[in-house]
């Protein structure tokens, strides 16, 4: 399962940001594909990215003049989370690929969580409606409004699009200032606790992960526990990364469906379904 | 049995039904073509510039 899991991350990674031609000029892709979104948080103004980025596309919406429920991005929301809920982070999402291979690197001991995770796991809801949605509705550069989750936040941005972009255009690089510091700064501070603690933005920070965790009850593809079968040796609860407990596992908004404690269950009594 | 247990399968169809619903709702409003313009131009605020 760890071995399918990283296969379909990268793969997914790499066919959604495949324009290679970006990479190689300093350019982005501009396409049809961009019309849609993809499912995962994935800067649309990554060289490679060939559609857009659902919390992206929401503020774009959200930074027109005037108010229009965003129909189009809370349809994106509705059909994947639907299906996938937060699967979409374990197996689809890139940046939570590169936190899980920063978490690989064999130093430091491992933390599943930080300390006093009980109120810091509400970060991304906070993250959510105030930079998401009230910041891009309400906050102002010059006479336009901001995108203010991928101005002052988003470490993908920073990773996927400035880096690349300001590698290979002199004049994007000359106009790099305090800002984009900032963003290295948050984006080199999440790259660090990854090493230690699990997936510190998608647990704390991330508000793709805030809206497909309100989907984990209900979405098409779960984990099931076949309470019949279960011996009660909390294998489970010691493999999960998140450290969920057993009545939590696939549920929790905190569950990102990674499928360690289906590897884990000596009884195989926890299996991915998607009957629903 | 809680009521998401109760009723999963039929929760997980409304959910994608309502999903199309959007879509259909965003395109007959023009809205994708406000996501497609902001995602062909270089977000300058994406990459720490604006």
């Amino acid at each position: 399962m760890k071995r399918l899991r990283l296969a379909v991350q990268l793969l997914f990674t790499i066919v959604t940001n495949g324009y290679m031609y970006g990479f190689l000029n300093g350019k982005i892709y501009r396409g049809r594909l961009k019309y849609a979104c993809v499912p995962g948080l994935n800067c649309y103004s990554c060289p490679g990215a060939v559609a857009a980025c659902p919390i992206g596309a929401l503020q774009a919406l959200l930074n027109r003049q005037g108010f229009q429920i965003p129909f189009a991005a809370l349809g994106f929301f509705f059909l994947f989370g639907s299906l996938l809920g937060r699967f979409i982070c374990g197996w689809l999402c890139p940046f939570g690929l590169v936190q899980d291979l920063l978490h690989r690197i064999p130093v430091f001991q491992k933390k599943k969580r930080l300390p006093h995770h009980h109120i810091l796991k509400h970060g991304k809801y906070v993250v959510l409606i105030l930079l998401v949605c009230v910041g891009s509705m309400f906050l102002f550069g010059g006479f336009a409004k901001v995108p203010a989750f991928c101005k002052y936040l988003c470490p993908s941005g920073t990773l996927f699009g400035a880096l690349p972009l300001l590698g290979a255009d002199e004049a994007l690089r000359s106009q790099a200032g305090g800002l984009f510091f900032w963003k290295l700064g948050i984006l080199i501070g999440i790259g660090l606790l990854s090493v230690k603690v699990f997936r510190p933005f998608c647990q704390y920070l991330c508000p793709l992960g805030a809206i497909y965790g309100w989907f984990n009850r209900f979405s098409l593809v779960q984990i099931q526990w076949d309470e019949g079968q279960c011996v009660s040796c909390h294998a489970c609860e010691k493999a999960c990364p998140a450290a969920l407990s057993l009545r939590e596992i696939s549920r929790s908004p905190e569950c990102i469906r990674c499928g360690k404690c289906v590897d884990a269950c000596p009884q195989k009594c926890l299996h991915f379904c998607g009957k629903g | 049995m809680s009521f998401w247990q109760r009723n999963k399968r039929r929760v997980w169809i409304l959910g994608v039904l309502a999903g199309a619903l959007f879509l259909a709702a965003g395109a007959f409003q023009g809205q994708f073509a406000v996501i497609w313009k902001k995602a062909v131009m270089i977000c300058l605020e994406c990459i720490g510039i604006g």
